[in-house]
This record gives C-alpha cells, sequence and structure tokens, in this order.
C-alpha cells in the first residue's frame, strides 16, 4: 500500500492513478472494494469531511494501480462539499491530490438514462473515460438489455459490463484498464460542459438508442416496499428491527465485555504480582490499563452496533428508514438520515457520530454530531444505576406496574432526548442556519450484502476505534492517572492519597465552582478521572472514599456512602450532571476527528458542560426547595 | 395547474414541468430545479406515487423510470404535472 506522500508528491512515478466516479447507488464502493480488496485506507481530505478512499492493485503485467474512490454525485457543479472535491481533483486543481491518469465512471445499467448524464458531464473534464455498466445482473433479471457497443461508439470511450460484487465479472473490466494504460492519452484541460438540461437531453437520446430492452422496475424491490414503506406495517416493522438490534447489542456484547474486563482485570493482578510496588507499576495498573481498558471494554458494542448499520446500508434498508422517520424529524430541521446515527448513540455515541457519514448535507450532519452525546449511552447506566439504586426507593408506580427506580431511569433517557431536539432545534435556528437541504434521494433497489465487504467496512471502523484507543485515550489515561498520583501524599496525613494530588487540588478548586451544585469536594475530584468514561467516575469515587475490595465490595460501600453522606438534592444533582456532561475523552475525539474542527468539538464540549451545570443547579436547588 | 404534491398514493401523472420559484425560500428553489433533474425527474416521464410517508403522508415515494425516488411534498410542489390523472 502506498501512503499518501508518495501518491501526492511532485515527482512523477510510475503508478496509475484512476479515479472512480457516479452516483450514488449506482454500486461504486462494491466495485471498489472488490478491485482491491483489503488493501485500502480511509481518510478525510485535509481540512473538510469528505471522505478520501484510497486502495491498489496491480495488474497482470505488473502495473500499481492507485484507486481513488470519490465520493457518490448526482454533477460536477460546486454545490455540495463532495461535488467540489471531486471538481477539484478530477480538474487537477486540488491541493493534497494530484490528478488521476484516467476516470473509472460506473454506472447503474437499470437506470441508465439517468447515470449517462453524469459520463457526459465527466467528459468535458479532459481526462480519457472508462464506463463500467454495473448491476449487469440484476439489470438482466428485470428484463433491461443494453448494447455496449452502440453506446461505445457513440460516447468514443470503452464501455464494459460489470457486476461489482462478482471478483469474476471484473476480468474485461482489467483487460479495458490495461489497455487503456497502455495507451495513456495525456490530460487536456477542462472544458465548460453544457447545462443539466441540455446533458440530460443527450444522455436520453444516447440510453434510447443503446438499450436495446427496456424491462421492468426490480419486482423484489417493489414487492418489498409494499410492505416495508407500507403507513402501518413499515413503522411496526421498524421499531422492530430497532428493538431486536438493541437487544442484541446489548446481549451479544454481555459476553464478550465481560471477558474483556476479566482479561484486563487478570493483566493488573499478574502486573501487581510480578512487579516491585513503585510508579511504573502503579502507571501500568492504574494509569494505562485501567484507563484503556474502560474504553476498550465497549469494542463488542461497537462492533456489532456497526455490523447492524453497514447491514442495513448495504441491504437499502437504511434509505427506507430515513424515509419513515423524515417527517419526525423534520420537526426539529433535520434529515430523516439522522435517526439512525442518533439510535446508535444510545449504544455508544461514537459508533453514532461515525455513522452520521450517511448524512449527505454537512449542516444536517453537524447539527446531529452535537446532540448525539445527550442520547443516554450505555456507560451512564452504571453511574445512574449506582445513584438510582441508593436514593430512588422502589416503590411500585402507576398502579404497581413499574418500580420508581425504572420509571426514574427512563425519566432520564427522556430528559436527554427532549433535549437533544431542543438543541437541535436551537442550533438550526442559530449556528447551523442555512438554506434548507432538500430530501430528494433514490430509493435504491434491495440488495444482499456481500460478506467480505461488509468484514472490510467493519474493520475500517474498528481500526479506527482502535488506533484512538493506542493514542489519544492511552494519553489522556496517562495524563489523568499522573494528575491522581502525584504530589504524593505528605507523611502523617490522614486524607486518601488524590486528595494531595494534582486531582485533588484541582478537585477542591472546583468544588468552589460546583458548591452551588451541591458537590463534595469528593465528588469533585472523581470528576477528573471520570473524564476517561463515564463509568470510572465511580472507581475513582471509590479511591476517593478510600473504599477497598472486589468491584462489588465497592459498590456495596458507595451506596453506604452516597445513603449517608450526600443529601438527597445533592445525589440527584450528580444524576442531572451525568445527563449533560460530556464526561468522555474518546467521545470528544471522535467529534474532534468527524467534524475535522477544533471549534466545533470545543463548542460541544463547553455547551454539554455548560447544560450539566445549569441543570444540575436547577435540580440542586429545586430539590432542596421541596424537600425544605 | 396541477402539481406531484397534489398527487394520492396511487395517483399517476405526466411531468410537464419545474416551478420550483413556487418555494418561498428563494435559496432552497434554486438549485431545486437542477437537483430535481439531475436525479431523475424529466418533462414527459411519467411519476407514479407508490408510498407516502407514515405522518402527514410526508415524504412521497414515486416511481420514474426504473428507479424509485423519495421526496418532500415541499419539493414535489416544483414539480408541475399533467392535468388529467391517467
Amino acid at each position: 500500500m502506498s501512503d499518501a506522500s508518495s501518491e501526492t508528491s511532485p515527482i512523477p512515478n510510475k503508478d496509475i492513478k484512476i479515479a472512480l466516479v457516479g452516483s450514488p447507488n449506482c454500486g461504486k464502493s462494491s466495485l471498489f472494494n472488490t478491485l482491491t480488496g483489503s488493501h485500502q485506507k480511509v481518510a478525510n481530505y485535509p481540512g473538510v469531511t469528505v471522505e478520501r478512499r484510497s486502495g491498489n492493485y496491480t495488474t497482470e503485467n505488473d502495473q500499481n494501480i492507485i484507486l481513488i474512490d470519490l465520493p457518490g454525485i448526482y454533477s460536477l457543479k460546486d454545490r455540495t462539499l463532495d461535488e467540489r472535491v471531486s471538481r477539484q481533483v478530477i480538474t487537477g486543481v486540488h491541493k493534497s491530490e494530484s490528478r488521476p491518469d484516467l476516470l473509472l465512471c460506473v454506472a447503474d445499467s437499470t437506470n441508465l438514462r439517468v447515470h449517462l448524464r453524469l459520463v457526459l458531464e465527466l467528459k468535458h473534464l479532459g481526462l480519457p473515460v472508462i464506463l463500467a455498466l454495473n448491476m449487469q445482473d440484476m439489470a438482466e433479471r428485470d428484463g433491461i438489455k443494453i448494447d455496449p457497443k452502440i453506446l461505445s461508439e457513440e460516447l468514443g470511450i470503452p464501455v464494459v459490463p460489470t457486476i461489482a460484487v462478482r471478483r469474476g465479472s471484473l476480468d474485461k473490466l482489467k483487460a479495458a484498464l490495461t489497455q487503456s494504460i497502455t495507451n495513456l492519452i495525456p490530460p487536456k484541460d477542462a472544458v465548460q460542459a453544457p447545462t443539466t438540461r441540455e446533458l440530460q437531453k443527450q444522455a436520453r437520446e444516447l440510453a434510447a438508442k443503446a438499450l436495446v430492452s427496456e424491462g421492468t422496475h426490480h419486482k423484489i424491490t417493489r414487492q418489498l416496499d409494499k410492505v416495508l414503506l407500507h403507513p402501518f406495517l413499515g413503522i411496526i416493522i421498524f421499531f422492530i428491527t430497532l428493538f431486536g438490534m438493541f437487544q442484541l447489542v446489548y446481549f451479544w456484547a454481555e459476553a464478550p465485555m465481560t471477558l474483556i474486563e476479566s482479561g484486563f482485570h487478570a493483566l493488573q493482578e499478574l502486573l501487581t504480582n510480578i512487579l516491585p510496588d513503585n510508579w511504573f507499576r502503579s502507571l501500568l495498573v492504574h494509569g494505562i490499563i485501567a484507563g484503556v481498558g474502560s474504553v476498550l471494554v465497549f469494542l463488542p458494542q461497537i462492533l456489532i452496533l456497526f455490523s447492524f448499520i453497514l447491514i442495513l446500508e448495504a441491504t437499502g434498508y437504511m434509505a427506507r428508514a430515513a424515509f419513515i422517520m423524515d417527517r419526525l424529524m423534520a420537526m426539529v430541521g433535520l434529515n430523516g438520515r439522522a435517526f439512525i446515527p442518533l439510535m446508535s448513540s444510545f449504544a455508544c455515541a461514537i459508533p453514532g457520530i461515525m455513522a452520521t457519514r450517511t448524512i449527505e448535507h454537512r449542516r444536517d450532519r453537524l447539527t446531529t454530531i452535537m446532540i448525539a452525546p445527550l442520547m443516554t449511552c450505555s456507560a451512564r447506566i452504571p453511574v445512574y444505576a449506582l445513584l438510582i439504586g441508593a436514593v430512588v426507593p422502589n416503590n411500585p408506580v402507576i398502579f404497581g406496574l413499574f418500580g420508581l427506580q425504572g420509571v426514574v431511569l427512563f425519566g432520564l433517557y427522556l430528559v436527554g432526548i427532549i433535549s437533544a431536539l431542543i438543541v437541535a432545534a436551537v442550533l438550526k435556528m442559530t449556528l447551523t442556519r442555512g438554506v434548507a437541504q432538500p430530501f430528494l434521494m433514490e430509493l435504491p433497489k434491495y440488495q444482499l450484502p456481500v460478506l467480505k465487504h461488509l468484514l472490510i467496512n467493519l474493520w475500517e471502523r474498528a481500526r479506527i476505534f482502535l488506533k484512538r484507543a493506542g493514542t489519544i485515550i492511552l494519553y489522556s489515561a496517562i495524563g489523568l492517572w499522573a494528575l491522581a498520583q502525584y504530589p504524593k501524599k505528605p507523611l502523617g496525613a490522614t486524607e486518601p492519597d488524590i486528595y494531595y494530588s494534582f486531582a485533588g487540588t484541582m478537585g477542591r478548586y472546583l468544588q468552589h465552582i460546583f458548591e452551588p451544585l451541591g458537590f463534595n469536594w469528593e465528588m469533585s475530584i472523581a470528576l477528573i478521572p471520570g473524564m476517561a468514561a463515564r463509568e470510572v467516575a465511580i472507581g475513582a469515587l471509590g479511591t476517593v472514599y478510600a473504599l477497598q475490595g472486589s468491584e462489588e465490595q465497592i459498590e456495596q460501600g458507595m451506596r453506604a456512602v452516597i445513603q449517608n453522606s450526600w443529601s438527597l438534592p445533592t445525589a440527584f444533582a450528580f444524576l442531572a450532571w451525568y445527563v449533560f456532561a460530556p464526561q468522555c475523552f474518546a467521545t470528544l475525539a471522535t467529534v474532534r476527528r468527524e467534524t475535522n474542527s477544533w471549534n466545533w468539538t470545543i463548542f460541544m464540549t463547553g455547551y454539554l458542560f455548560a447544560l450539566a451545570y445549569i441543570a444540575a443547579l436547577v435540580v440542586n436547588k429545586t430539590a432542596i426547595f421541596l424537600l425544605g | 395547474m396541477v402539481y406531484l404534491s397534489d398527487l394520492n398514493k396511487g395517483d399517476k401523472a405526466t411531468i410537464l414541468g419545474f416551478e420550483a420559484d413556487r418555494c418561498k425560500d428563494i435559496e432552497f428553489a434554486r438549485d431545486l430545479e437542477d437537483r430535481l433533474l439531475e436525479i431523475g425527474f424529466e418533462e414527459g416521464l411519467e411519476v407514479k406515487i407508490l408510498h407516502e410517508g407514515p405522518i402527514s403522508r410526508d415524504p412521497i415515494a414515486v416511481r420514474i423510470g426504473q428507479m424509485t425516488v423519495a421526496l418532500r411534498r415541499m419539493e414535489a410542489d416544483a414539480v408541475k404535472i399533467s392535468n388529467g390523472k391517467i
């Protein structure tokens, strides 16, 4: 795999660069996956959120080909970021991406008229073009017959039928690519393309000539949509799918999560036994392993969630989900596509934020990212469970159907959702205000997902998460450990060790800020190591209160501490704090990566802390007032 | 004049043209016609309303040629269609 520097260097190399271009739903990514296999990498173009997917393969005569998968676009105007970047790359004016040698345009054979328009537009950009007539199998099934010879003669470019999901079907395409490469035409300057309307007219005439048989609308899609988009059945199936998805995320993730947890515990014990008791052992055991482990434990949930999201995406159901939810999301100015990322954030905000890539419009995507952390993620559950268990009696309520504890937990979820909707509406009126974006989108034909492509994409997501665990999460774990360990306790001091550390000093300083919320210094200190991940705060509280023993013993101890030394208003304020506070470095790092902007990351951190503070303050004062 | 937004589920019609300026938001309307064309709307083509969203019957899914396109009624408001429903 070649790295970015060799592709962008001005020194001519003998690698040939081919850019894949095509409209959404033409099977371009499948073709890319089949051609490059696992030799690919995903990054962002510098300064923008447009994904840069590149990979390579070698031809029979040992020529290395670098493939760039440009974003799916309908045209090459300057309207969206995707269009702009694609145009810049193709015309050779992009700052970091050198001009490709050849364009491989992918068109959906079952929708020739629409896809030919893009081909005609591309021909004006000065690069040699090869057309892949993709989804040949589906076209055949629907009775659509295209004569590639006529198309090739009329367009003056090579035209090859392909079935992107089948490797064997790409031999002809590879041969055509090899041939074009050996007599490569040097790139010319781009010329102005005719208007959309004119191009469309040409495309229609061309399609009429090349189509031997028109065929019918995809039958399976038609029949499935009758059920899946049914005004009543459709909603029921949608929610059953979601419900099932979340049940399985929790159910399937339980065993591997326990395994990872006990693995890290075993490692901690092992190191504690074999290493001498010094700062290094403490750094390894309490800093690195505890910190990174507390984040890595979510990997199974993230992977399972992503498998579902990728399957929904690959089958074509995701677009239907957006259709069903659009009206509801439109009420707060969002797009139907925002629903699944937000739902995913209930398991963990990280996959949720990463899943916003399916939202085409930048402003909608930003708004969705900004509110994703308000969805109650599973790391909050241990905190909620401990506090609710300690301060809320489980009296039967609502005709004895539910316990009060469950109702309170549900209420906390609800507060998160309602706040998210309010924040979204406010953002859409202020910071992310702009021209409304049309919902307009194609509902793609249903397809069976290809396991290999799913695995490639899943691995890509896992790699991003693991890389982050190995970098920013590792550093912050070490940083938080150092803050909690140093300086050491002076001789003869009576408070627990952490009291005298930087974290302790900061916590005692923070206590002045948190005092109106009813937080004591123990809680203020615990919030600092709790930045690693929300549930770490419980362990940190255990440390501050100098509790010893196993996790369960610490939890029991904590329950007693909360019941005896926290007032009710304090405990409720702490709950309110956790509904909003962005107490998770991993999420913030993800937001930084996905928005490609420090400003938005800082803004999100700031507004969530502000909301947390205000909510905790209001809850504390109200509770004091009500309870006297 | 009849517009795509006026149709109900199951209705068929022929596209006559586009009137994006029917949208109140001028900025929004500017690109709408181009976007509609690009995704596959075109004069002379037959459209059929296949599905309606569960709330307020919005958005709608229409068939144009071999494809299904989803759009909000607000956007469908810019598509002028033949008076007599086929």
